[in-house]
């Protein structure tokens, strides 16, 4: 390029201006259509949420029936709301603790020559790709009283700490997390991974040749050169973890997730608003809902993403 | 090259093989331990198929006394689960079709054009991130009601198309801005427009990232639950997981049933991904580095 830069710059600007026109009409005509649908079924149904949300609605119609701010102010004082978001909070920060380290762990204990490495990585992805209607249906059926899980705990000796996995409250948002730990591991030790391939082999083959030890490597060149990925990972594992809903409507249905102490914000939307019939108030959930998940990715991206130069998601742009 | 550099890495390596000789056996327990609970519930899933509902009762962990074909024959000989894995895979090729396409294009502008607003307009779509379909799925249903395609496929396969496009753009974007400008140039110099360019270059050079978002796509939108569950309300019309769902309450006593048309519905996303899965992590590199 700079070698060329004696000759180019001035054919380059009067091109550029020619084609300015030009430019505009394929810019619209290759962007248009993502721009279309993204924006008309992404952001525009978020911005009418907050319209609809003012409403006293059945979903018949035009809404007429204005109520102001009552909905939000009916969210924010039902104690079965505050139950849900505790939950989400519970499940947010139980996953970071639990995800975060075995799958660095995992990812840290394949990243090398093993035999059978591509295996353990396809096996690994598994329950990532399993929906989350059969993953609810299998653990549903596993974890149910007297079910697999129970009856492998007796025969091992187990048989004293055998609970109720899904009805006893103490116990169901640990079960969740078992399964939600057992779904989302895979995939975070495969971005783990991908990240690790972007380390240059050279830095760890000096430390090894100046005598480090294994774990000395890891914890000195390849955790701090990952600390991009594990933030990225971070990010998704929270937005993640507030909108949980699929395993926990089917494993515990509508109805029950709230008394297992399962609810979240979003069964909690499903079961008050469409399954309801009440669209103004399911409308002002999802904004409560947005509100939140957007908080807290634009803290997080202000506070963590923003340490690096080149990880951020929304700084890719520039 | 290769070689020199293999052979320059062998020799510092002699003492590190002693001491990995040491920790492999302890690394391949711990890989053997991890995978074998990673396997657990899907082989729970595909064993029950073949127990009869007593067994299930009495011994739901163990192997069946004799494996019974007659439970995977009952689902395969059923109408509504091939109606149900028709409608899917209808549902998840054309998603993936537009996603992939739509959101290559809009990528390709976004990394090769400068003008005004492109960073604005990369911010729009990464922030589509922040709210998933869950979010958005009460209004959106309202949406999909207005335009009269509730109930209808095309009610999912559009907003999933929408929803997929951040992730989409946010892998491809790297992909395609690390295709060398002197590419371009050459082949600006030989005459070929900018769209040519794109018809001609760009397609074959993003073949790894495009895999890897159309395989993420197709199987987001073969497992896809919430947007059915919302959408769908006719059994013909259903997608597989509303199907096993049906199922599931429909022959609630018949467990070992249950179980069966469920493994066969996980088999072609496992299939399928298992395919591929080598894409995926190189595709996610890239979108990690940044």
């Amino acid at each position: 390029m700079t070698a060329l830069s004696g000759a180019l710059p001035k054919r380059k600007r009067i091109r550029y201006a020619r084609t300015t026109g030009r430019e505009k009409i394929e810019i619209a005509a290759l962007a248009g259509p993502a721009v279309l649908i993204f924006v008309s079924f992404v952001i525009f149904p978020v911005v009418m949420a907050l319209r609809y949300g003012l409403y006293k609605w059945k979903g018949f119609g035009e809404p007429t029936d204005f109520v102001g701010l009552q909905n939000y102010v009916i969210i924010l004082q039902d104690p079965l709301f505050h139950q849900a978001l505790l939950h989400n909070g519970m499940i947010v920060v139980l996953s970071l603790l639990m995800q975060g380290p075995i799958a660095l762990l995992l990812a840290l204990l394949i990243n090398r020559k093993l035999r059978f490495r591509s295996v353990i990585r396809v096996l690994l992805f598994v329950p990532y790709v399993i929906s989350e209607v059969i993953s609810g249906t299998g653990w549903g059926l596993m974890l149910q009283t007297n079910g697999a899980v129970d009856e492998l705990m007796r025969s091992i000796g187990l048989g004293w700490a055998v609970q109720e996995w899904l009805s006893d409250p103490k116990i169901a948002i640990w079960s969740l997390m078992v399964i939600l730990t057992w779904k989302f591991v895979g995939f975070s030790v495969i971005l783990f991974l991908a990240g690790m391939q972007g380390i240059p082999d050279e830095l760890s083959e000096a430390a090894r040749v100046d005598g480090a030890s294994f774990w000395q490597i890891q914890r000195r060149i390849i955790l701090p050169l990952l600390g991009p990925t594990i933030r990225i990972w971070g990010f998704l594992t929270i937005i993640g973890c507030l909108q949980v809903f699929d395993l926990v409507y089917i494993i515990w249905g509508q109805y029950i997730s709230a008394t297992a102490g399962t609810s979240t914000m979003a069964t909690y939307m499903a079961q008050n608003g469409r399954l309801s019939g009440n669209f103004g108030y399911g409308n002002a959930v999802a904004v409560v809902i947005f509100l939140i998940s957007m908080t807290v990715a634009l803290l997080y991206q202000r506070f963590i993403l923003n340490r690096d130069t080149e990880g951020a998601i929304t700084e890719g742009g520039k | 090259m290769a070689t020199t550099k293999t052979a320059a890495k062998r020799k510092p390596l002699v003492s590190w093989v002693e001491g990995r000789r040491f920790v492999n056996p302890i690394i391949y327990l711990i890989a053997i331990v991890v995978v074998a609970a990673n396997l657990a519930p899907a082989a729970f899933i595909i064993v029950g198929g073949f127990k009869s509902n007593s067994e299930m009762t009495v011994d739901p962990a163990g192997l069946p006394g004799e494996w019974r074909w007659s439970n995977y024959l009952y689902v395969l000989q059923s109408s509504s689960f091939w109606q149900q894995m028709g409608n899917s895979l209808f549902v998840a090729v054309i998603t993936t079709f537009g996603v992939v396409s739509l959101g290559l294009m809009a990528s390709f502008v976004l990394a090769r054009y400068r003008f005004r607003g492109s960073n604005a307009l990369y911010s729009l779509f990464a922030a589509g991130l922040m709210f998933p379909l869950t979010v958005a799925i009460t209004p959106l249903y309202t949406l999909v009601k207005t335009l009269g395609l509730v109930n209808n496929l095309w009610g999912i396969i559009i907003p999933q198309i929408a929803f997929g496009l951040p992730m989409t753009i946010i892998i491809l974007v790297p992909f395609l801005r690390a295709i060398p400008r002197e590419i371009e140039e050459a082949a600006l110099v030989d005459g070929c427009s900018r769209l040519g360019f794109f018809w001609q270059m760009v397609l074959r050079l993003s073949v790894p990232g495009v895999i890897t978002v159309g395989i993420m796509t197709f199987v987001n939108s073969w497992n896809s639950y919430m947007l059915p569950l919302f959408i769908l309300m006719d059994e013909e019309n259903f997608t597989v997981p509303l199907g096993v769902q049906s199922f599931h309450s429909a022959y609630s006593q018949d467990t070992a049933m249950v179980l069966a048309y469920t493994s066969l519905s996980m088999l072609p996303a496992l299939i399928f991904f298992s395919l591929f899965e080598r894409r995926i992590v190189g595709g996610l590199t890239g979108a990690v580095k940044g």
